[in-house]
């Protein structure tokens, strides 16, 4: 029980007539990597709206780490120790690489409240850490984020979501707008977060990445959750049934 | 002679070609500007504009029309620090025009002096307790009135989400209004010596250069620099990354309405006198000297540096007009030109990065 990381019960989110997710029941344990797919409007996206608060749900509950919570905000939700990769970029262009990576965390030489001087040096550094990790080619990571290719700005922000997971890591369709190069690169990220024993939500369309990374595959359709499978009982035909509907349509718990 | 070193993931890239900092094509639309001045004044009136050709005056340079150019542009200059900070959070100030009105009234009330040549001064505000108070004391009190008024529109730009431009348009209006009422519209003359000293010579020129490296320093090393460009670059990523975006705004407004106060101390230090209708339109060339420094009226870009070339770009650009003995009708218009063409580059740029 204790190994639960988190758990949503009859999760549900309507807006206004539409039933964008509906009684959604599912669990995260310790350590374990789970991929949420489905077709394209299946409620994925609200689903990690809801549970990272940018959303207030309509109906349900969630557990994080043993606790029934309701964050105010997606702030509260980071604050809480979920770390997430939303569809939509969330950088800041005319910052550079080290500035973005530690957005809202800077580190001080000085602390003089809002005039507090920034620690660039060490900051500096300790990006380039993070982004040996992701193996990501950025020549100069002190030019502004604004002319880079959106790989290597996702990159950005996974190593950002990496460089400081601590509890939960989730990522909605991180490699949808990537080339090969970068997707294998961002795969990469994941692995390293299963090997720190990091547990992970991905959102994703790619089936062959799904079966490469994770433990357990969970499939929505029509705002419901209809199959939750581990990845050595299934393949990639039943998930795709699921996905369609010729599957399942009788629902399932996750 | 240098060796390609090597980025991340091993891409090559040359450290010593940098990207050229926009502040450097700044810095030569400044010197194709002089220049033009200069070969223009030898061409139409058979004057330089830069050096010293007048007989029996020693030095290479014609350092009377310099320093009236950098004094003139000193007062504004320093409005225009505090409009560079707000347009980078992606912001506009309109009011700054009518806080150096409003603190310009204040501060003189409370700096002015008890016996003009033996007799009571003619423009006493206050009574005598109000008269001959040390200097520290009409500074402190005019650079309130503007932080209040800085506080006042930050707080109805955050909490309310009035939009920047109505909000600073109301204090822009309601401000006047007050620097009109406190003396029902008579201005207020005779300060104390010490603070008639505040603006003389180039004392104005040390308070720009001195505020605009703070506030470079500022902008460059601080929380508040990073957080300030982070909010005009995507202000909802700046809210998720954990950052009080509101507190942030309030705080810079502040700042600018602070520093609208310090050019109204000095420009009515400098004229030994405070009246409703200073500072009219002081928010407008501030802007301007923006714009031409390079700032991105969407927010997140420009600078400090910029915004100071800026302004000795349009302190040439104003006195080159009368030293060509050109109408002062021109000037004006000319005004409105720069700063449309300033803009209409910016969104050059801005498409040149999106094709990129
Ligand atoms: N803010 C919203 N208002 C109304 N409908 C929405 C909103 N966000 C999502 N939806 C609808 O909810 C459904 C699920 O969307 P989404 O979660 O984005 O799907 P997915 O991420 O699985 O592609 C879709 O039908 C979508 O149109
Ligand atoms: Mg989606």
């Amino acid at each position: 029980m204790s190994d639960i990381i988190l758990e949503t019960r009859g999760l549900t989110k309507h807006y206004g007539g539409v039933h964008a997710l509906d009684d959604a029941n599912f669990t995260l344990r310790a350590g374990e990597h789970v991929a949420v797919v489905g077709d394209n409007g299946a409620g994925k996206s609200t689903f990690v709206r809801q549970i990272t608060a940018v959303e207030q749900r309509t109906a349900g509950k969630v557990f994080f780490d043993g606790q029934d919570v309701s964050f105010a905000g997606p702030l509260q939700a980071r604050e809480a120790g979920i770390e997430t990769v939303f569809q939509t970029l969330a950088l800041a262009d005319d910052l550079d690489v080290p500035s973005n990576l530690f957005l809202g965390r800077e580190l001080y030489k000085l602390r003089l409240g809002p005039f507090s001087i920034l620690d660039r040096k060490t900051m500096r550094e300790r990006t380039l850490e993070a982004l040996k990790t992701t193996a990501v080619k950025i020549p100069n990571v002190d030019n502004p984020i604004r002319n880079m290719s959106g790989g290597q700005r996702q990159c950005v922000s996974i190593a950002r979501t990496a460089a400081f997971a601590s509890k939960l890591v989730i990522m909605d369709e991180p490699t949808a707008a990537l080339g090969v190069q970068e997707t294998a690169q961002v795969e990469n990220i994941i692995r390293g977060l299963k090997e720190r024993g990091v547990p992970l939500i991905l959102v994703s369309h790619n089936l062959r990445q799904v079966f490469d990374l994770v433990d357990r595959i969970v499939v929505f359709r029509r705002g419901r959750i209809v199959a939750s499978l581990r990845r050595d009982e299934t393949d990639g035909n039943d998930i795709v049934s699921y996905i369609t509907g010729v599957k399942g349509s009788e629902g399932a718990a996750a | 002679m240098t060796e390609p070193t090597h980025g991340l993931g091993g891409l090559k890239y040359d450290p010593t070609k940098k990207a050229r900092p926009q502040e450097f094509n700044v810095f030569i639309a400044f010197v194709i500007i002089v220049v033009v001045f200069e070969l223009l004044g030898r061409l139409i009136i058979g004057e330089s504009f830069l050096f010293n050709t007048r007989e029996g005056t020693e030095g290479l340079f014609n350092t009377q029309r310099l320093s009236i150019i950098i004094l003139q542009v000193a007062t504004v200059g320093i409005i225009a620090l505090g409009v560079t900070q707000v347009i980078i959070t992606g912001g506009i100030d309109l009011s700054s025009g009518s806080i150096v009105g409003a603190t310009a009234m204040v501060a003189m009330s409370f700096a002015q002096t008890a016996l003009v040549n033996g007799n009571p001064n003619p423009k006493a505000i206050f009574g005598e307790w109000a008269m001959d108070l040390p200097v520290l004391l009409p500074i402190l009190i005019g650079l309130c009135v503007g932080m209040l008024a800085g506080l006042i529109n930050g707080a109805l730009i955050a909490y309310t989400k009035i939009p920047p431009f109505i909000a600073t348009l109301g204090m822009m209006v309601s401000a006047r209004g007050f620097a009109r009422w406190w003396s029902t519209g008579n201005p207020i003359s005779f300060p104390t010596e010490s603070y008639n000293a505040i603006g003389t010579g180039m004392r104005p020129v040390i308070v720009f250069i001195a505020l605009a490296v703070l506030f470079h320093l500022i902008m460059t090393y601080t929380r508040y620099g990073k957080h300030s460009y982070a909010i005009g670059s995507n202000e909802q990523a700046t809210r998720m990354s954990g950052i009080n975006v509101d507190r942030h705004k309030v705080l810079v407004y502040v700042i600018a309405g602070m520093l609208a106060s310090i050019a109204a101390i000095v420009v009515s230090s400098k004229g030994q006198t405070a009246q409703a209708n200073m500072g009219v339109m002081y928010e407008l060339d501030a802007i301007a000297m923006a714009v031409i420094g390079g700032i991105s009226l969407q927010g997140g870009r420009g600078s400090i540096v910029g915004t100071v070339i800026g302004a000795l770009i349009f302190g040439v650009i104003i006195s080159g007009f009368t030293f060509l003995k050109l109408d002062a009708y021109y000037q004006e218009m000319v005004k409105g030109v720069i700063i449309i063409s300033a803009v209409v580059l910016d969104q050059w740029r801005q498409k040149g990065r999106a094709r990129s």
